[in-house]
């Protein structure tokens, strides 16, 4: 088999799975926001999301710990009073800031916890993007044991 | 295949609420191995959560949520009985799906 033919194989065969999950389909699978999750620092991820600016907001609740404990596994949760169709968590020291989007579709409540890992102590962002326009909270949280490298 | 999940959702006052415990290592690319080798970052990319065949949140996940994820969503639209579809798909295209029924 030559080496092209075996890749159009793989391909195949990885698109075949994805599609027999039936929730994720294939177009939605293949556009993980690579640039983003890439990004090295809150201006960079929000240029690859998109944003020309954000503005920081009183109607955004980030609930993270002052002090964690063990950066492996920081509790964040993020939750607005505004509309919003999306929401993203950053993490600005870790060695990619981004650590998840969320997607809100008519019927969901823009709400959302999840835990994190942290390299180091470092400001957390909860962004969300209502209206055509992102919002900002902030929050530094403490590390005492880094979750980043082991 | 991948292992499953922990699917729990929970109606109240209209609004469902589901908690995700999900199976994965999420590996970050930075750690490395006993012999110095930088081991190749592994995570879940992808998460999407449905009620009654309509999506209700949708979730792309970088290598910073933590081993074993956890997620907690909330969305109206699905009473006590109906069923939540859970999938994800991670960076080498594995996927998983479960289901949970809304109590």
């Amino acid at each position: 088999m030559n080496k092209q033919r075996r890749s159009v194989v793989q391909i195949t065969a990885l698109i075949g799975l994805m599609v027999t999950t039936g929730l994720i389909s294939q177009s939605q699978a293949q556009d993980w926001n690579k640039a983003a999750f890439d990004g090295k620092s809150l201006d960079d991820v929000m240029k690859a999301l998109g944003a020309s600016g954000f503005e920081k907001s009183n109607a955004i609740t980030l609930n993270a710990p002052d002090i964690a404990e063990n950066g492996a596994v920081v509790p964040v949760g993020v939750v607005t009073s505004l509309k919003a169709t999306q929401m993203a968590i950053l993490v600005e020291k870790n060695p990619s800031a981004l650590a998840a989007q969320f997607f809100f579709p008519e019927g969901a409540q823009p709400f959302v916890t999840t835990r994190v890992k942290m390299a180091q102590s470092s400001n957390v962002y909860g962004l969300v993007k209502a209206d055509g326009k992102w919002y900002v909270a902030s929050k530094e949280v403490k590390v005492t044991l880094g979750g980043c490298g082991g | 295949m991948a292992d499953p999940m922990r699917v729990r959702a929970t109606e109240s006052g209209g609004v469902v609420d589901v908690k995700i415990l999900m199976k994965h290592d999420m590996e970050t690319g930075q750690r490395k191995d006993s012999s110095g080798k930088t081991i190749p970052s592994w995570h879940i990319a992808h998460v999407a959560i449905k009620a009654k065949d309509k999506e209700v949140f949708r979730g792309q996940f970088g290598t910073a949520i933590s081993k074993d994820p956890f997620l907690n969503v909330k969305f109206k639209g699905a009473v006590k009985g109906d069923e939540v579809v859970v999938s994800w798909v991670d960076s080498k295209g594995e996927s998983r799906t479960d289901k949970a029924i809304v109590s």
